[in-house]
């Protein structure tokens, strides 16, 4: 059995998980609130270094608890975030990892993110070869696999889905994060209010939306409710529409959709019929792993691992932009 | 008309499903009909549905008064386009230097005027009986004059050449002789092609 601690910190949640083949042994976690606003870069990366200590403790002696005799020697490598994130928050947590790489003598992997949350996905859900549909706060892409690599087919010009939310949330006087409670809202709306669809070939915009969003609130002639029920349509019918286009384009009939903003119920139920309807089979995790979690850093890492990947201490700097298709994908067989 | 689809064929007509809309072949004329998504609003649905039809048909039509030679378009509905049907085989089947050479020239003046086609492929060109090189299916078509946006169509066009065709390498040179010489913004948009291949983002079909 190989045990690998994951270290995931790249926006507000800092996460600490091991894992092995067969599971994710535990996990522990803390996550950043801002008092008011968005997430601030500083401050996140100030409460990750503070809590990393007591993250990584919780995450082993939680995996005591199951008695299975764990301590620090046990792990056989770690696994943390290089990117792509928010500069202060990733180095933090990638010095973290170097110190205990340097004084637990194994090897350190640096992981990608985005990648890492693709290959969660894949293990918990038994999907092969999908089109992936990764929606997050900074990001939102469709990809799918070919030729060593997760090839971006199409992405956002300018937003990424969750920032979209979180900025007509921050709008609405609603506390980060605001996806759920725009969620909440537009669960009760029921007249669709104009808004922009901006599809170009497989890639979408989003600011005009929120900017939209903003201006029918000012108007204070719609209901609050009718707004949010007119994003979240206009925005998730965005993303569905793309998504079917790639899965069209590479003839593949699984669908995987990862990323925090996959935790929404409307989005979730919008792919699911597109799937129904072109006879496709729709994929989403666990809603843990959904969010930006340790477990999907730990495993990614056990991956690469398994295939040689590791990264010296001299490659590990973090990378604010990493791009998952940066990246050399050698732990998967040919399909 | 759409790369990847079904085929459903009668006595009377050919069906072809695609992602976004139905084409049905019958009686010498083309119908092609966007189709309702279920998983997004009426609001919403019948919305993108009647603009996208609007204004691939205003494309079309736009391309032939610039030279490039298209289906004529019979009518127009909130969904459907009738269309005249183009006699003659698809640019995939039959493609030499000369005909790739001719491809040049026409996406370049659709370049020109700031058509992008978005779907350029060998099975989305017709070569007519009278050697007339025909563009079908601008359903994914907008208006921009961005060199990236010219660049993708380039790059979509090259990578369907080298999926389907052996000698890849010589028809690109030729579609490259009849782009420069229609388009004068030609090199800067080749240059930002191979750029765009590096990034290894559009996938082979």
């Amino acid at each position: 059995m190989t045990i690998i601690l994951g270290l995931e910190g790249t926006a507000w949640n800092l996460s600490a998980a091991l894992v092995s083949e067969e599971r994710v042994i535990y996990e522990a976690e803390s996550t950043y609130k801002p008092e008011y606003g968005g997430i601030h870069p500083r401050e996140a990366a100030q409460h990750h270094a503070s809590e990393l200590k007591n993250v990584v403790a919780r995450a082993l002696r939680g995996a005591d608890k199951e008695k299975e005799g764990f301590s620090l020697d046990i792990i056989d490598a770690i696994a943390f975030s290089q990117g792509p994130g928010m500069g202060p928050c990733l180095r933090t947590v990638a010095t973290a990892a170097r110190a205990l790489s340097i004084s637990l003598k194994i090897p350190l992997i640096g992981v990608n993110h985005c990648v890492a949350h693709i290959e969660i996905g894949r293990w918990q859900c038994g999907t092969k070869d999908p089109v992936v549909l990764y929606v997050s706060g900074a990001n939102s892409q469709v990809l799918a696999y070919r030729a060593d690599r997760y090839r971006i087919l199409g992405e956002t010009l300018d937003i990424g889905i969750g920032n979209a939310l979180d900025k007509f949330a921050r709008y609405l006087r609603l506390s980060h994060p605001g996806g759920p409670k725009i969620e909440e809202l537009a669960s009760k709306g029921t007249k669709y209010v104009y808004m922009p669809y901006v599809v170009k070939g497989m890639d979408l915009s989003f600011s005009g939306l929120t900017t939209a969003a903003k201006d029918a609130f000012d108007l204070h002639l719609e209901e609050k409710a009718d707004i949010c029920y007119s994003f979240q349509e206009t925005a998730f019918a965005m993303l569905t529409e793309v998504t079917e286009r790639a899965m069209s384009h590479c003839g593949k009939d699984d669908m995987l959709l990862a990323g925090g903003v996959g935790a929404n119920r409307r989005l979730q139920q919008m792919l699911q019929t597109m799937c129904h309807d072109r006879e496709a089979r729709f994929y989403v995790p666990e809603a843990k792993y959904l969010k930006d979690n340790g477990a999907m850093i730990a495993y990614l890492g056990l991956l690469m691992l398994k295939s040689g990947d590791t990264t010296p201490i001299e490659k590990s700097e973090v990378n604010p932009n990493y791009r998952p298709d940066e990246v050399e994908v050698t732990w998967r067989d040919v399909e | 008309m759409c790369s990847v689809g079904k085929a459903f064929s009668s006595k009377e007509s050919l069906m072809i499903q695609c992602a976004e809309a139905i084409v049905e072949i019958k009686d010498d004329l083309v119908y092609k009909r966007r189709i309702e998504k279920r998983y997004r609003v009426k609001e919403i649905d019948e919305r993108i549905r009647k603009e996208r039809t609007k204004s691939e048909a205003k494309i079309i039509s736009e391309a032939r008064r610039k030279g490039v030679p298209t289906p004529v378009i019979f009518d127009i509905a909130d969904y459907e386009i009738v269309m005249e049907k183009i006699e003659g085989n698809l640019a995939r089947e039959v493609i030499n230097d000369a005909i790739s050479e001719r491809i040049g020239e026409l996406v370049g003046i659709l370049h020109k005027n700031s058509i992008i086609h978005s779907d350029l492929t060998t099975s989305n060109i017709i070569v007519g009986q009278d050697n007339v090189v025909y563009f079908i299916d601008f359903g994914l078509s907008f208006i921009e004059s961005s060199t990236e946006a010219r660049g993708v169509d380039v790059h979509l066009f090259f990578q369907s050449l080298r999926g389907t065709h052996e000698s890849y390498e010589q028809l690109k040179l030729s579609f490259i002789t009849g782009y420069r010489r229609t388009f004068s913004n030609a090199s800067q948009v080749l240059k930002r092609a191979e750029e765009i291949e590096r990034r290894g983002r559009y996938v082979e079909r």
